[in-house]
C-alpha cells in the first residue's frame, strides 16, 4: 500500500491507490456521495467511501460525527437522503436490512432477552426455516468459534459483558455475512478485556476472511485494529488511510488533533523559529531534548523554551514547553534526563518529521 | 455484477415479505396503518363526542313541548348562570378543593413511609394495598360507606361505645355541613370522596419522593437543618409536583362524580348529579351538556396551572 | 424525624398504617355484612351469621344476567383496547411524526376528564347521530377509557425496549412481520396482558359512563346501583359486592405480577 518513504504525504495519494484497486473487482462496500440529513441536521454529508474485500476497516470520529449513522446506512436501518450505497457491486437502495447479506454487532449487543444463548445465535437460521437440530448444531459450532461453547443454554441475563458480546458476534457470524458491521464493539468492556478482544477480533477476521467494518471513538483502538481508517468529523469523512497514514501524516488540523495529540505549528510560529512556512503537524515523540547551542546537523529545527509541566506516565514522560506564545507537547522515554519545571530547555526535531496540512 | 457468489441482496418471503419491503421503502404507509384505527377511535369517536357535547350545549329545550330545539343559542348557558345553578358549581368546587387538600395531608405520610422506609415485601404490600382500591370496586367502595355511616352502623356503634356520641351530634348540628345523620350530610359525602380518591394522591407523591436521593436529606441535616426545616425546605418542594399530579385526579374525579353524593349525602346537588338529572328524567340534554362544560373548563384551568408547576413530570 | 435507613419514626409508621387501614377496613366490613342474618338494616355488630345469602344470590337470574352482560362487555372492550392501544403505542413510541404529542394527549383525555364528561359526551353524540342505545354503545363507552390503560402500559414497555432489539431482528433476516411475531410481541406480551387485566377490571365495575350509554341494559354495577338507591334484599347486594371486589381484585393482582420489577403501573389514574 502506502510507502512510508513519502515524507510529506499529499492528501490525494491514498485515494488514488484505492481507486486503482476499485477497477479490478467490486468493493465490499462503497458509498457514493451519500448523505443522511435529519431535517436541518446533516448527520452524514456527501460521504464517499470504499471498503475493500477482506479488509478490517475502522470508522473513527467523535460522537455525533456521523460514523454510526454511516454504519446504519450500510446495514439498512437508515436510508440515505441522497447518494448510493453498493455492497459487492450491488446497489442496495430501498433494500431492507433483512435482505442484505450484512450483519451487525450492536453496541448494546441487543441480545433477545426472551431467548437463551443458543436460540439467540440460531435466530437467523430459524427465520430462514432451518430445522431445529441443524440450527443447534450450527449454533454450537459458531459459539465454539467465539470460545463460548459452555454457555449454550444460559440466559443472556446470566452472562458478563464480554460473554454477551461473544454471543452477539456469534449471532451475527452464523449467517455468514459478506460484511460484518460492529458498532463500538469494545466500548462497554473494561480495559483488560478490551485489549484481549482486540486481538481476538483481529484473528477471527483473518481466519474467516470476512470484511469487518467497525465504528469507534477510540483512536488507539482504531489504529491498532484497522487495516484502514476513515476519520469522520461533522458528518464528513476528513481522511482515509492506513493507521500509519492517519497518525504520521494527518491532512487536517482536526485529524492531527483527534488522532493522538499533535503539535500544530502555525505559519506565524514557523516564521519565528526559522522553519519553512506553512501549517504543520508535529508528533510529541518526534521532539527530543538536545544539548544547548545551535545545531550543526542539517535539516533540523532547534528551539528553546520554558518547561511548564512534567507528567510521569510510566514508560514515557510528557512535558509541555512554552516557546514564545506557543506550547509544545513532548513525549520522551522516562529513563532519560528529567526536565525541571520553570527551567529552560532546549529541544530539536527533524524537518522530515513535520507534516504539511491543508489550510483549514 | 458479482459473479463469485450468490446475490448479496437475496429476495425472500412471499406476500408478507413484499409488504414488509414496501413498509421499508415507504415508512409513511406503515405509520398510517398503525395510526389509522386509534386515530379514528380517539379522533372520531371521542373527540367527536366532545364536539357533540359542545354543540349540544348551544341547543336549548322548548319549555312547553320538552323537545330539544336544534338551533344555536346562548339561552342554555344563560340559564346556567342562575343562582341555584351557580350554587351547585360553587358547592362542587369547594368540595373538590377540600377533598384534595385533606387527601394530600393524609396521603403524605403513607407515601413518605412507602418511598423512604418500606423495603422488600412491605413495599410490595404497600403498593398493592394502594393499587387495588385505585383500580377497582368503585361502586362497592361507595356502598361500604353507606354501611358504615348508617344510624345503626359501625361508626355510631363505635362512637357510642367510647362515649363520643355528643361529639357527632355537635358536628351534625353545625350549619351547612351538618344534617339529620352522617349518611345525609356533607360530612358523609366528604368522607366518601376522601376514601375514594385517596389512592390517586398516594401514588404520585410516592413516585415524586422515590426520586429524592437519601443523600440529599443527609446533606440537609449534615448542614445543620432540623428535621422540620429539612421537610419544609427539601422534602416538601420536591414532593410538590407529585402532590399537584395527585390533585389533578382528586380534583377532577370529585368534580365529575355523581354516584357518591347520590348515595351518601344531602339532597342538594353536585355538578355530576345536575348533569345526570338534566339528561335523564328532565330530558334536558342541552342543559346537561352546558353543565358538563363546567368541569372541563375548571380542569383546563387547573391543568394549565399544574403544567406551569411542572406536575406532569411526576405522572 | 431522622433520615437514616435504620427505621422510620414511630409516628410516621403509625400514620402510614392507619392510612392503609382506612383504605381497606371498609371493604372488610362488606365481607362481614355478606354473612349477616339481619335483612332490613345495616345493624352492627350483626346479630348472627349465615351462609344463606350466597345461595339466595346464586339462584337469582337477574344477577346472573347482569353478570354475564358485564363480563361480555368487559371482554370485548378489553379486546378492542388491546388492539387500539398497542397500535397507538407502537406509532407513538417508534416513530416521530407530526401531531405525535397531540395524539398522546388525546389518548389520555378520557381519564383526565371526569367520567361524567365522557358519559354525557357520548350520550350527546348518540343523540345527535340518532344512534339508539344498545350493547354496543356500552362497549363503545368502555373502550374509550380502556384504550388509555393498555396504551400506557404498552408505551412504558416500548420505551424500555431497546430499539436495537428490533433492528437486530431485521438485521438477522426477519422481515417486519417476523420481527413483530418473534421479538416485539414476546417482549410486549406481559405489558399488554397487564394493561388488558386493568382494562378488564375498570370495565367490569364501571358505572359512571355506563349509565349514560346503557339505555335499558343492566350491567352488574348498574344492578348494584339500583339496589343501593332502592334496596330490596340488602344481604344479597352485599354478597354481590363481595363478588365484585374479588373479580376486580384478581386481574389487578395479576397485572402487578406481570409487570413487577419492571415499570410500575402507578399513577395512571382512572
Amino acid at each position: 500500500m502506502q510507502q512510508n518513504t513519502v515524507l510529506i504525504a499529499m492528501p490525494e495519494n491514498a485515494r488514488q491507490v484505492s481507486s486503482s484497486q476499485e477497477a479490478s473487482f467490486p468493493a465490499a462496500v462503497s458509498l457514493a456521495s451519500v448523505s443522511r440529513h435529519f431535517d436541518a441536521v446533516k448527520a452524514v454529508d456527501q460521504v464517499d467511501l470504499t471498503v475493500h474485500e477482506g479488509e478490517f476497516f475502522g470508522m473513527l470520529g467523535p460522537s455525533g460525527s456521523g460514523k454510526t449513522t454511516c454504519l446504519r446506512l450500510v446495514a439498512g436501518f437508515e436510508q440515505p437522503t441522497a447518494g448510493h450505497i453498493a455492497i459487492f457491486g450491488e446497489q442496495v437502495d430501498g433494500i431492507p436490512p433483512y435482505r442484505r447479506s450484512v450483519n451487525t454487532v450492536f453496541q448494546d449487543y441487543a441480545l433477545f432477552p426472551h431467548m437463551n444463548v443458543v436460540d439467540n445465535v440460531a435466530y437467523g437460521l430459524m427465520i430462514r426455516g432451518v430445522g431445529k437440530k441443524e440450527r443447534r448444531r450450527q449454533a454450537e459450532e459458531t459459539l465454539e468459534l467465539v470460545r463460548l461453547s459452555e454457555f449454550v443454554d444460559r440466559e443472556p441475563g446470566q452472562l458478563s459483558g464480554g460473554q454477551r458480546q461473544r454471543v452477539a458476534l456469534a449471532r451475527a457470524l452464523i449467517n455468514r455475512p459478506k460484511v460484518l458491521l460492529l458498532d463500538e464493539p469494545l466500548g462497554a468492556l473494561d480495559l483488560k478485556l478490551r485489549e484481549q478482544m482486540q486481538v481476538e477480533l483481529k484473528s477471527l477476521q483473518r481466519e474467516l476472511g470476512i470484511t469487518f467494518v467497525f465504528v469507534t471513538h477510540d483512536q488507539s483502538e482504531a489504529l491498532s485494529m484497522s487495516d484502514r481508517v476513515a476519520v469522520f468529523n461533522q458528518g464528513r469523512v476528513v481522511q482515509v488511510g492506513t493507521p500509519v497514514d492517519i497518525y504520521e501524516r494527518p491532512e487536517t488540523r482536526f485529524v492531527a488533533d483527534f488522532v493522538g495529540s499533535s503539535n500544530i505549528l502555525e505559519p506565524a510560529f514557523c516564521e519565528r523559529i526559522g522553519a519553512p512556512s506553512g501549517l504543520w503537524s508535529l508528533r510529541p515523540e518526534k521532539i527530543r531534548l538536545a544539548p544547548e547551542g545551535l545545531s550543526d546537523e542539517a535539516g533540523t529545527i532547534d528551539v528553546t523554551g520554558e518547561v511548564r509541566h512534567v507528567q510521569y506516565q510510566g514508560a514515557t514522560r510528557r512535558c509541555v514547553l512554552a516557546v514564545k506564545d506557543t506550547e509544545l507537547a513532548l513525549a520522551m522515554p522516562a529513563v532519560g534526563v528529567e526536565p525541571v519545571v520553570g527551567r529552560t530547555a532546549h529541544v530539536r526535531w527533524r524537518l522530515d518529521d513535520m507534516h504539511g496540512m491543508k489550510q483549514v | 455484477m458479482n459473479t463469485r457468489d450468490a446475490s448479496v441482496t437475496p429476495a425472500r418471503g412471499g406476500v408478507w415479505g413484499r409488504l414488509s419491503d414496501l413498509f421499508y421503502r415507504r415508512p409513511a404507509i406503515l405509520l398510517a396503518l398503525l395510526l389509522g384505527p386509534p386515530l379514528f377511535w380517539i379522533g372520531v369517536v371521542y373527540v367527536g363526542s366532545l364536539l357533540a357535547l359542545l354543540v349540544q350545549s348551544f341547543y336549548s329545550i322548548d319549555e312547553f313541548s320538552g323537545r330539544i330545539v336544534r338551533e344555536f343559542t346562548f339561552k342554555t348557558y344563560l340559564e346556567l348562570l342562575r343562582p341555584s345553578n351557580l350554587d351547585i358549581v360553587l358547592r362542587t368546587v369547594l368540595m373538590a378543593a377540600t377533598v384534595t387538600v385533606t387527601s394530600a395531608i393524609i396521603a403524605f405520610p403513607i407515601a413518605y413511609y412507602a418511598a423512604r422506609y418500606a423495603r422488600g415485601w412491605v413495599k410490595a404490600l404497600f403498593f398493592i394495598a394502594v393499587m387495588l382500591p385505585l383500580w377497582s370496586s368503585y361502586l362497592v367502595r361507595v356502598y361500604a360507606w353507606k354501611l358504615i355511616l348508617a344510624n345503626e352502623g359501625v361508626l355510631n356503634w363505635g362512637v357510642s361505645k367510647v362515649g363520643l356520641s355528643p361529639l357527632i351530634e355537635a358536628l351534625l348540628s353545625l350549619p351547612v355541613i351538618g344534617g339529620p345523620s352522617l349518611a345525609f350530610s356533607y360530612i358523609g359525602t366528604f368522607l366518601v370522596f376522601l376514601y375514594l380518591w385517596l389512592p390517586f394522591m398516594i401514588l404520585p407523591i410516592q413516585a415524586a419522593l422515590e426520586r429524592v436521593p437519601v443523600s440529599m436529606l443527609d446533606a440537609s441535616s449534615d448542614l445543620g437543618a432540623r428535621p422540620g426545616q429539612t421537610f419544609r425546605k427539601i422534602i416538601f418542594p420536591l414532593a410538590l409536583p407529585g402532590i399537584v399530579a395527585g390533585s389533578i385526579f382528586t380534583f377532577s374525579l370529585t368534580l365529575g362524580d355523581y354516584i357518591a353524593p347520590q348515595i351518601v349525602g344531602s339532597s342538594r346537588l353536585f355538578i355530576g348529579q345536575a348533569v345526570y338529572v338534566h339528561q335523564g328524567t328532565a330530558g334536558n340534554l342541552p342543559m346537561a351538556a352546558a353543565f358538563s362544560m363546567v368541569p372541563i373548563v375548571v380542569m383546563a384551568i387547573y391543568l394549565w396551572i399544574a403544567k406551569r408547576m411542572g406536575a406532569f413530570n411526576a405522572l | 424525624m431522622r433520615f437514616n435507613r435504620s427505621g422510620a419514626p414511630r409516628r410516621l409508621k403509625l400514620a402510614a398504617i392507619a392510612g392503609l387501614l382506612f383504605l381497606h377496613l371498609p371493604l372488610l366490613l362488606i365481607f362481614l355484612y355478606a354473612f349477616t342474618t339481619e335483612e332490613k338494616s345495616y345493624q352492627f355488630p350483626p346479630p348472627g351469621y349465615t351462609l344463606k345469602w350466597f345461595s339466595v344470590a346464586w339462584e337469582r337470574q337477574d344477577i346472573w344476567d347482569a353478570f354475564m352482560l358485564s363480563l361480555k362487555i368487559a371482554c370485548i372492550a378489553t379486546g378492542a383496547a388491546i388492539v387500539l392501544g398497542t397500535l397507538a403505542a407502537a406509532a407513538v413510541a417508534r416513530t416521530r411524526f407530526f401531531g405525535r404529542e397531540v395524539l398522546s394527549l388525546l389518548i389520555i383525555l378520557p381519564i383526565a376528564l371526569p367520567g361524567v364528561v365522557t358519559g354525557i359526551a357520548l350520550r350527546s353524540a348518540f343523540d345527535i347521530a340518532s344512534i339508539p342505545f344498545s350493547f354496543w354503545t356500552i362497549v363503545l363507552g368502555h373502550a374509550t377509557f380502556c384504550v388509555v390503560v393498555v396504551y400506557n402500559n404498552a408505551v412504558a414497555r416500548l420505551r424500555r425496549t431497546s430499539s436495537s432489539l428490533l433492528e437486530a431482528s431485521l438485521d438477522l433476516g426477519a422481515n417486519s412481520f417476523q420481527t413483530f411475531r418473534h421479538v416485539l410481541l414476546p417482549n410486549l406480551a406481559t405489558a399488554l396482558l397487564a394493561g388488558g387485566m386493568l382494562a378488564f377490571a375498570l370495565s367490569f365495575d364501571e358505572v359512571i359512563v355506563t349509565t349514560f350509554t346503557a339505555g335499558q341494559q343492566e350491567t352488574l354495577p348498574i344492578w348494584m346501583l339500583s339496589e343501593l338507591v332502592r334496596p330490596r334484599q340488602r344481604p344479597v347486594t352485599n354478597v354481590v359486592a363481595v363478588f365484585v371486589v374479588i373479580i376486580t381484585f384478581l386481574p389487578i393482582l395479576m397485572a402487578y405480577y406481570f409487570t413487577r420489577g419492571s415499570e410500575t403501573i402507578a399513577g395512571q389514574g382512572k
